[in-house]
């Protein structure tokens, strides 16, 4: 048993700085940091705590718990997978960026105070801004800033609900926190902001798809999971985070079902998943959090194995838009076939993944007798099914015969495929494993011959329902305006106004000072002392109204008020 | 026997050296011998801040006069963490002088150029130690003087102008001043700052002395270019030479806001200004001032008018401290007067790095400039992150003592002007990243005043001084020893009714 002083997280971030030199020795780097991070995070025993003053607080880099073992878990295994699957086609910047933002990422997992959590939190903006950056063209570069406007406003959030609540309370665990005053809500939405809750799910959708095939893989992963590891933590039974879980849900839903482009879909759909995450986290018993946590597990699998089918479709033939892909099976027949693995798992199809997990959240829901949310979580389900289970993979590779024939996805691609692929299947059939490494012990079976049946049903009246409106499904070439389109405009607008603006306020300061220069001049040359010369020109004598305003003001308010 | 005079040396040395840098012929010995000053006072200033962290005060009596007769130099945990700034300031400022001066002014001015700086040096070293509010404005006035040539060698024409305001800014400030000085003199018969402390209370209620504070409070607001007094500033920052943007945007301001920490604490006590308008003043001020100014900068077509803009929302964040008033907030300010300095040191050093190879500021004239010089951007970019408060910099400390401190006394408007500050700054630093990195290089070679227009990484002279300050930026951001400890002693010193 050795000990574990250095924490896990920074062992990527820093090695990912090591990139740069050499492609072997990142290739190198590429496959050895999330092996030797998972060995780590695996070398220590729960409960195990290393502290470390820093402005005079205690603080603790390294917590391990159980819910955070799970999440480190599962985020390294992400890094080394979407490593094999990048490693070809990326350039370094972006892989350099991905790792730093899955270790960072790992890091918020693994933090046991407030403080440490938002330094890992600030560099998995930075890192993730990084990576939709190394796509390289001008829409990428756009959506990173406004990515990056997006999360550093909610990290500023974060700070001053932090600050405030260690004043209020003068304690920096990061622990279960009761909502009792503004600095806690201010925590609370820090962390829903990476979550993609309302008012600004838009982000999602947003900047993901602009990132390179591989990034975009990365992205999938990380921010919105850290986000529901901290609410999972932070925030666990909260009623507030079930409508706000249940309208996430539908949001996704109704987006993707209206969006185009491929990857678009795939995104709203990660809103959509984290919806039912967070309602888990809202509902608050201990099934749901497993529930919850499960999900984050098993959706951060298959997200990334649609997400790289989608990706390969997107390398090989340069095309995002369902409506110019379609019969792309007959050349990609792997690529189409593990993503329909992955299609049929988010669907929650029953001896996959999210079948296993997702159901603990309905059942808990049931459990307490939240009818209206359970019926909401089922219709959900087919919801689910429709958009992503089904619409993906018609629309990309079956359908009408777009006349393309890419060669097949790269090796390596189909590789880190497979893996997830088998995961997916394997976990659904088995899932013991993963049963037994959550928050909570479990005594939950997700095959009974009623839940198989509903589930059937479910999926087959909701297939159905998608091949019965397949006419009204048809996507015409759309981009579907979002809240998003708000603060875009809003940017882009304000460059002429806030010129303008910053010259309405010059003129009138100099308005201003030019009316009371010229009654004093016409005072002054009225008097006898206009025959001495006053040298004194424009900007200057502003300046010196300024002294004289501050001057007298200060005396008159100090002697009189 | 050389311990004792510590205190002196660290002023006299630099001053020393000006006469004998006027003198020797212009070349490359003007140059070192004022580089060795500076790392001999930097030395000298590590040593006496060692002296000095346990929270104990050297008084040095100058020429054996005990004070109040004579003139006392003292030395706290406060001052000797300014004195450091400056003299480590100077002394990696001269380096990078090196070749920096050799292109931007002529040859024949060198020798002067370097005894100018030398005299700035020993002015704002002898503001910062001396503890006589007389020699305090002697020193103020040396300082200025010497500003004032070193603005005005700019290159471009409109560097006159600029010194110019400057000139006429500065000498206004100093005179309100000296009025202060002068009325507080008229009441007390007393001009050594322990001994004005100590007879003050008593004088509490006159309106002289209401009045002089007044006058000595927007002297030095002036000096420190607080919103709305700061309209010298970007012009003498954008038309000075490199080296003394550097300089003075680290430290001059720096200084300034030294002094008020020093009047309105250790002079005034913080008990007569809680009774008047200048705490609600500051922080009117300030908010407006951080907003305003920070927008300013966003619409800059110029890097160090950019950047000069961004520093006198800066000060906006030290003022918010003293405005504050709380030991929290004076630890904010103290510390951020380190960090900034340490900030904008490291971002004007890298973009004089650019105009050193292009020959011009103007951001279009950057276009795609990251990737033939990876390492200036690499430190814009660094220093960058810092001026928004990105953890793990040094600019994250600030502005987290900043936040803490609002917090501490409920004032949630200053948090969320602190907040919406640092995300202005996000856009405006953004702006300097995108077109060095994003943009493409315009390889027509646009008309860039001069033929000097190279698109190759700046010499080891000016990149290692910048580096050398990148990376206190980010070890400042982690070891919080230095920065944090002396300013929470400096506090146990300024406010002594808080413990």
């Amino acid at each position: 048993m050795t000990e574990l002083l250095f924490p896990p997280g920074l062992v990527l971030v820093l090695g990912a700085l090591l990139m740069p030199l050499g492609l072997k020795i990142r290739n190198a780097l590429i496959f050895s940091l999330p092996v030797i991070c998972l060995a780590l995070i695996w070398s220590a025993p729960a409960g195990y705590i290393v502290t470390l003053p820093f402005i005079g607080f205690e603080l603790e880099p390294i917590k391990i718990t159980t819910t955070g073992k799970l999440f480190a878990t599962i985020f390294s295994l992400m890094a080394l997978v979407g490593g094999i699957y990048a490693y070809k086609t990326a350039n370094t910047l972006e892989l350099t960026a991905a790792f730093v933002y899955a270790g960072s990422a790992i890091g918020v997992t693994l933090s046991g105070d407030l403080i440490t959590l938002f330094i890992f939190w600030e560099i998995m903006a930075i890192g993730s801004t990084l990576v939709i950056w190394a796509a390289r063209h001008e829409a990428a570069y756009r959506a990173s800033v406004r990515y990056l406007m997006v999360h550093l406003f909610g990290g500023l959030l974060l700070m001053a609900g932090i600050a405030g609540h260690i004043v209020e309370t003068g304690s920096i665990r990061f622990e279960a926190l009761s909502l009792q005053s503004v600095s806690q809500y201010l925590i609370l939405a820090g962390f829903l902001i990476n979550a993609g809750a309302p008012p600004l799910s838009a982000w999602i959708a947003d900047a993901y798809p602009e990132a390179s095939p591989s990034g975009s893989v990365f992205l999938s992963a990380f921010t919105t999971k850290t986000a529901v590891f901290t609410l999972l933590v932070a925030f666990p039974g909260t009623w507030l985070l079930i409508p706000i879980g249940i309208y996430m849900i539908f949001y996704g839903i109704i987006y993707a079902l209206l969006e185009n482009d491929m990857r678009r879909i795939l995104a709203y759909s990660i809103v959509n998943q984290v919806g039912f995450m967070i309602t888990g986290i809202g509902l608050g018993t201990e099934m749901a959090l497993n529930g919850a946590a499960a999900h984050a597990f098993a959706h951060i699998i298959y997200k990334a194995l649609l997400l790289m089918s989608a990706g390969a479709v997107l390398y090989r033939t340069g095309k995002r838009r369902c409506t110019e892909l379609g019969g792309l099976f007959q050349t990609m027949p792997w690529t189409a076939l593990l993503g329909i693995i992955g299609a049929l798992a988010i669907s929650s199809f029953p001896f996959t993944s999210g079948f296993v997990t997702k159901s603990m959240i309905a059942q808990s829901a049931a459990d307490q007798h939240l009818v209206i949310i359970w019926f909401a979580l089922a219709a959900a389900s087919a919801g689910v099914f429709l958009h992503a289970g089904i619409k993906f993979p018609w629309f990309v590779f079956f359908q009408k015969d777009s006349g393309m024939r890419p060669p097949e996805a790269p090796r390596n691609m189909l590789l880190a495929m497979t893996v997830f692929a088998v995961f997916c299947i394997g976990l659904g059939i088995y899932p013991e494993p993963l049963y037994a490494i959550l928050p909570f012990a479990v005594s939950y079976e997700p095959y009974t011959a009623a839940h198989l049946v509903a589930q059937f049903q479910l999926l087959l009246f909701a297939g159905l329902a998608f091949f019965v409106m397949l006419p009204m499904m048809k996507r015409t070439l759309t981009i579907s305006l979002d809240f998003d389109w708000f603060y875009r405009k809003f940017l882009s607008a304000t460059t002429r106004p806030g010129i303008s603006l910053m010259q309405v306020l010059n003129r009138l300061v100099n308005l201003v000072i030019k009316k009371s220069w010229q009654t004093f001049q016409a005072t002054f040359n009225a008097s006898r002392f206009s025959r001495y010369h006053l040298a004194s020109s424009w900007p200057t004598g502003s300046m010196v109204l300024w002294i004289g305003v501050i001057l007298g003001g200060y005396l008159i308010a100090d002697i009189y008020l | 026997m050389i311990e004792n005079h510590l205190s002196l040396l660290i002023v006299v040395l630099p001053l020393l050296a000006a006469p004998i840098v006027a003198v020797l012929p212009n070349g490359r010995m003007p140059w070192s011998i004022s580089t060795l000053v500076s790392w001999a006072v930097f030395a000298m200033a590590c040593i006496q801040l060692i002296n000095v962290s346990t929270g104990s005060v050297i008084s040095y009596e100058l020429g054996g006069w005990a004070p109040p007769w004579g003139i006392e130099y003292r030395i706290d945990a406060a001052n000797a963490l300014v004195a450091l700034i400056v003299s480590g300031i100077a002394a990696v400022t001269l380096p990078y002088a090196l070749k920096s001066v050799e292109q931007e002014i002529p040859k024949h001015q060198h020798s002067l150029f370097y005894a100018a700086f030398m005299l700035c040096f020993t002015g704002l070293l002898g503001i910062t130690l001396t503890g006589d509010i007389f020699n305090l404005f002697v020193f103020l006035e040396i300082s200025s003087l010497s500003s004032y040539a070193l603005i005005s060698l700019g290159k471009q024409r409109q560097a006159l102008t600029a010194s110019y305001q400057y000139l006429i800014m500065g000498t206004i400030g100093a005179t309100f001043f000296i009025i202060g000085v002068g009325l507080l003199y008229a009441m007390t018969g007393t001009l050594n700052m322990m001994d004005l402390s100590q007879r003050l209370p008593e004088l509490y209620e006159h309106r002289t002395i209401h009045t002089a504070f007044a006058f000595i409070m927007v002297g030095f607001a002036l000096k420190l270019a607080l919103f709305p007094l700061h309209l010298w500033l970007p012009n003498a920052y954008t038309y000075a030479p490199t080296v003394v943007t550097v300089f003075l945007a680290a430290t001059a301001t720096k200084v300034a806001v030294y002094v008020m920490l020093r009047v309105i604490f250790s002079v005034f006590g913080f008990t007569f200004i809680e009774d008047t308008p200048t705490d609600e003043l500051f922080m009117i001020l300030c908010v407006v001032g951080i907003l305003m100014m920070s927008f300013y900068a966003i619409y800059q077509q110029d890097a160090k008018r950019l950047l000069a803009y961004s520093s006198v929302a800066q000060i906006g964040y030290m003022m918010l401290g003293i405005g504050i008033g709380s030991a929290l907030g004076i630890t904010a300010t103290l510390v951020h007067l380190f960090n900034h300095a340490l900030m904008k040191g490291a971002l004007f050093m890298a973009i004089g790095a650019i105009v050193y190879q292009i020959g011009s500021s103007r951001i279009e004239h950057m276009q795609g400039l990251g990737k033939h010089m990876p390492w200036t951007f690499a430190a814009i970019v660094i220093g960058g992150l810092s001026l928004i408060g990105v953890p793990g910099t040094a600019g994250f400390i600030s502005k987290w003592y900043l936040v803490l401190a609002a917090i501490e006394k409920q004032h949630w408007l200053i948090v969320i002007v602190i907040l919406a500050g640092s995300l202005l700054a996000v856009i405006y630093v953004w702006k300097l990243v995108e077109v060095l990195y994003f943009k493409p290089a315009d390889e027509s070679g646009q008309t860039v005043s001069n033929q000097l227009t190279s698109r190759k990484e700046a010499p080891l002279m000016l990149l290692i001084p910048t580096w050398i300050l990148v990376v206190a930026n980010v070890y400042f951001g982690f070891n919080t020893e230095l920065t944090v400890g002396t300013a929470e002693q400096a506090v146990k010193l300024l406010l002594p009714s808080m413990n």
